[in-house]
């Protein structure tokens, strides 16, 4: 069995110098317009690939994750706030799995 | 003076990144309860983390016993978008500001309070990232120990509503973006595409959750930089 505390260490440490060496080392312009792009690409990949298919089993029915994700995705669509999307996503699957 | 000003702005501009975080680690905390964290483990995790992303996809692997390697591997490739904040940051900061001030910046990055600082006229002044750091890492602290705390007494029926708050901020990070760009959003069907082949595939199922989001990132995102390179100005904007 591992220790949870080594576990957010190593998470922490990580993280931490993910954001600290390119702020502190890198002070002129990275040069690779492949190594640009494909940084550009990450978060959404990362994302997406995060959500789908894990938003289906996020709650205990799967009828209301799914109502959940697509008006998630109509808001998003609409460009409303993170927390209004976040917000109304969950209030759906409330509603559904109080209906159902 | 000036300095006190900029602090005050950065606390005052980082009271909605707050509140969405409040709900956000909420719902982080709850899942880390469920997860077998106990409520100071999960704070903990939080303050010294600060990254939704990153904090959720190790619940899974803390869960299910994953090596060390794995989760350090998952952090760096769940949170490599911040090498790129990181760096666009680093061309906002005068070059007087020293490294121990750009350290502490570099706490602070995450996709909410980077729009904030890259949107800000002029040079970034490091007084006022301290600002929305303390603001919003408040909100996300707070809600966590909330979430951790909270979820051992209530209702299954809200826990598991509140299990969708994390993938509706995602969704708000990055449908915006793919309705601007058709490059963005082919990375975000395939990965989605990707992602469900992976996880209900025979043999590629085995895979466990952590490396699936790695592969599928390096992948997608990889294929996309080829296919369609971006220009400076996208990258600066993102």
């Amino acid at each position: 069995m591992h220790n949870t505390y080594i576990y957010i260490l190593v998470m922490a440490v990580v993280t931490y110098l993910v954001r600290m060496l390119p702020l502190t080392l890198i002070r002129r312009e990275i040069k690779s317009n492949f190594v640009k792009s494909f940084l550009y690409y990450v978060p959404y990949a990362t994302l997406a690939a995060m959500t789908f298919p894990a938003i289906l089993h996020a709650s205990d029915d799967i009828r209301g994750s799914i109502a959940g994700f697509a008006v998630a995705l109509v808001l998003a669509y609409r460009k409303k706030s993170l927390l209004t999307v976040a917000a109304v996503s969950c209030i759906v699957v409330f509603a559904v799995e109080w209906f159902i | 003076m000036e300095k006190r000003h900029e602090f005050r702005m950065g606390l005052r501009d980082a009271i909605p990144i707050c509140l969405g975080y409040l709900a956000v680690s909420f719902a982080f905390g709850i899942q880390a309860s469920e997860a077998g964290l106990t409520v100071f483990q999960a704070s903990i995790m939080s303050l010294a983390n600060v990254t939704s992303a990153g904090q959720f996809s190790a619940l899974d692997l803390i869960c299910n016993n994953g090596t060390y390697a794995e989760i350090a591997l998952l952090q760096l490739v769940v949170n490599m978008r911040y090498m790129l904040m990181s760096t666009a940051l680093s061309q906002k900061l005068s070059s007087k500001v020293g490294t121990v001030s750009r350290c502490l910046i570099a706490y602070g990055v995450t996709d909410e309070i980077f729009g904030l600082s890259v949107t800000r006229k002029g040079k970034l002044h490091p007084a006022y990232s301290y600002g929305l750091i303390i603001c919003s890492v408040f909100g996300w602290v707070l809600g966590t120990f909330l979430g951790a705390f909270a979820g051992q007494i209530m209702p299954q029926r809200i826990i598991s509503a509140l299990g969708l708050a994390i993938y509706g901020m995602f969704i708000a990070i990055i449908i915006p973006d793919a309705r601007e760009s058709l490059a963005v959003l082919m990375v975000v069907v395939c990965a989605m595409v990707f992602s469900t082949v992976f996880t209900y595939a025979p043999v590629l199922r085995e895979i466990s959750s952590g490396f699936r989001i790695i592969i599928v990132t390096i992948v997608v995102a990889a294929a996309a930089a080829v296919l369609s390179p971006v220009n400076n100005e996208e990258v600066t904007d993102a």
